[in-house]
């Protein structure tokens, strides 16, 4: 009869003490086990959602409201910077965008704007997309920008595709284009028309004038691009009070709004819309995937771009992932020490069970040592019984918190755009096996010593 | 087969006074003989079990077993011994409650030298008449067969020396002489030296020789 089948008979022994202890242990790394692969997730989320640019260009001013703005739509806005800066990067022809299998939406249609010649920048730019920021809908923020924005991969082998509709076309100014999550919210759907409000919040007036027609609608792609509107950059231009008056640029003054000017000059006319003047443009931000034959370009593109009075480039990954450690790097690392503490509250439970399990077992630990088991037996016998509970319930724990996953991975789906399964692992969970034999070690010591301490003749010679 | 020579042993009192409770000059038992020993209560008959068993160490003086001076061994040697050599059947059986009575019989021989040998586990039940029981708890037997277990258990390592400690005094008196016979029976064919500690003149009676402690015992 082996040593683990005597700890065993014990475990069953005091079946619902066992049990109980085993069940705070299985909660607890169901715990741990859901944390680690949500926190995982998250913050894959989270670098991923930066990970499509190497460079965002935009006004001077904070680092990390540039890429709040652009990247994950929030913050205040950031204000324009000149778009002939943003054609510093064009490349005279379209751009070469990456139409890799998978994508939809089809190649950038004709372009209504005249053809640029090439930009000072553009050798080592692969794409350069602008953004018009400052508008909403309802709670969610309008871009102003261009269809190649999806055509390309979003992050790594991530291609946008669309779950309704298509994408929006160049020479068709006031096509839309939502996210997954602005189409359940609002309610738009394909062909449905809306009007933007200028600013961010309510108190921004709405465009009453020109509505925008929603032509494609996104699959959940996970990213805060879920959650935004785009709309043609071209349309976005023609709205009342987004024309820029060229004579404030000259004061040096970027702060002012643009001017409010009379663009029935520049509305349909006979049938025909004519795109706003490249002089009476702005963008807010340009976003950047340098060329990839190119290793040292981003990093040459950002220096350069960043002793320009007029305009700084952020690296995103790096502002988010400064901004992870110092904020989510944090709560993740909260998060994950209060579900371990729980844990360690299990692994006491399990010690105080087996301890006070021990006096009344001191007999049954003495008859073993008189018919000859010794004093490292019995020890031994303890501490398989610790660390047979703890792993018992850990095992428990780590079915019952990728269950939970499992049940979880429609909300995480609709709200994050990652699918996680009850086989969704993380690397993390690999030590959570010699951890826990650790604890429970540590847990059944108490036990286990009182056990070796036994003192057999008066134990036997007590009253059973 | 075994030797006591020079054996004492005291307690220490509350007071930090010892108290003297065994001081045995000489005690011999030859191999497979079968002995009684009686005395009043608390005059050390369990004390001196135990430390023939190598359970107590004695004050000073050796304890021969076999040839072995178990006083002297340490004392995962002198559990290892006592596996191997020496069977112990209680006053209360002490059957483990977890286990079956197979497994309570296979428990003595987990901690021995050898391999648990299920199948003499097995015949040894059957031999105390406990073949239709081998899966039954503790708590699923009478109180006799609870005791026939405890034998069984005792002589499962083919130990050279029994030591019954008052194996009736919790057994209904239809089943002590039972006990007794049984005790005496497998003792015989295994050729198992015992000492039976007892304290009804009936069992007693059945034996050829009849140590007093009081006389053993030079306090």
């Amino acid at each position: 009869m082996s040593l683990f089948k005597i700890a065993w008979r014990s475990i069953q022994q005091r079946a619902l003490s066992s049990w109980l202890t085993a069940l705070s242990m299985a909660l607890g790394v169901a715990l741990v086990v859901t944390v680690l692969v949500i926190m995982n997730t998250v913050e894959e989320t989270f670098t991923r959602n930066a990970q499509g640019f190497d460079l965002i260009v935009g006004a001077k001013g904070g680092a990390l409201q540039l890429v709040l703005n652009t990247v994950y739509h929030l913050s205040t806005p950031v204000e324009n910077i000149p778009y002939d800066f943003y054609l510093q990067f064009k490349r005279g022809t379209p751009p070469q965008v990456i139409n890799a299998a998978g994508a939809l939406g089809g190649a950038a249609g004709a372009t209504a704007t005249p053809r640029q010649p090439r930009g000072r920048f553009a050798s080592a730019v692969e794409v350069a997309i602008p953004y018009c920021l400052g508008d909403s809908y309802q709670d969610f923020r309008v871009v102003g920008t261009e269809p190649t924005l999806f055509e390309i991969d979003y992050a790594p082998g991530r291609y946008y595709r669309f779950a309704e509709g298509r994408n929006f076309k160049t020479e068709n100014f006031f096509e839309a284009v939502i996210g997954a999550r602005v189409a359940r919210e609002t309610g738009l759907k394909l062909g449905d028309k809306f009007n933007s409000t200028h600013g961010i919040g309510p108190e921004g007036h709405v465009h009453k004038d020109t509505s925008f027609e929603v032509v494609g609608i996104l699959e959940p792609t996970g990213t805060p691009n879920d959650r935004a509107v785009f709309v043609n950059i071209e349309g976005f231009y023609l709205l009342d009070g987004h024309a820029f008056d060229p004579e404030i640029r000259e004061t040096g003054n970027l702060t002012q709004p643009g001017l409010q000017e009379d663009l029935s000059s520049y509305l349909p006319q006979g049938g025909e819309v004519a795109p706003l003047p490249i002089d009476k443009r702005e963008v807010t931000a340009v976003l950047i995937r340098t060329d990839p034959s190119n290793p040292i370009a981003a990093i040459s593109l950002h220096k350069y771009i960043n002793k320009n009075p007029t305009a700084q480039a952020v690296a995103p990954t790096r502002v988010i992932f400064q901004l992870f450690e110092s904020i989510v790097g944090n709560l993740r690392a909260l998060l994950l020490l209060l579900t371990c503490l729980i844990v360690v509250v299990a692994g006491i439970g399990i010690m105080v069970s087996i301890y006070n399990s021990m006096s009344d077992r001191r007999r049954d630990i003495a008859v073993m040592r008189a018919l000859g088991a010794r004093r490292s037996t019995v020890m031994t016998v303890i501490l398989l019984e610790s660390i047979g509970l703890s792993l018992g319930g850990g095992l428990a724990g780590f079915v019952l918190g990728h269950a939970a996953i499992g049940l979880l991975s429609g909300l995480m789906v609709q709200y994050t755009g990652v699918y996680l399964g009850f086989f969704s692992f993380v690397p993390w969970e690999a030590l959570l096996l010699p951890g826990l034999v650790v604890l429970s070690t540590l847990a059944g010591y108490l036990p286990a010593m009182s056990a070796y301490k036994t003192d057999v003749s008066r134990s036997l010679q007590a009253n059973p | 087969m075994l030797d006591l020579i020079q054996v004492s042993k005291s307690y220490s009192q509350p007071n930090g006074e010892r108290l003297p409770i065994l001081n045995i000059p000489r005690y011999h038992v030859e191999a497979g003989e079968q002995v009684v020993l009686m005395g009043r209560s608390g005059s050390g008959k369990t004390t001196l079990l135990h430390i023939i068993a190598g359970i107590s160490q004695p004050d000073r003086g050796n304890v021969n077993v076999a040839g072995v001076n178990i006083a002297a061994l340490p004392e995962a040697q002198r559990d290892r011994f006592r596996a191997d050599h020496i069977g112990y059947v209680f006053q209360t059986f002490n059957l483990l409650p977890g286990f079956s009575a197979l497994e309570n019989v296979m428990l003595g021989m987990a901690f021995a030298g050898g391999s648990v040998d299920r199948q003499r586990a097995i015949n040894l039940l059957e031999r105390v008449g406990l073949g239709g029981r081998l899966t039954h708890k503790p708590n699923q037997l009478s109180v006799g067969e609870q005791q026939r277990v405890s034998v069984a258990r005792a002589l499962a390592n083919r130990p050279r020396l029994l030591l019954a400690d008052e194996p009736t005094a919790n057994v209904d008196p239809g089943n002590q002489q039972q006990i007794i016979d049984l005790i005496r029976q497998t003792c015989e064919e295994e050729r198992v030296a015992l000492i039976l500690v007892t304290h009804t003149p009936e069992v007693a009676s059945q034996f050829a020789r009849v140590d007093r402690l009081e006389e053993i015992n030079q306090l």
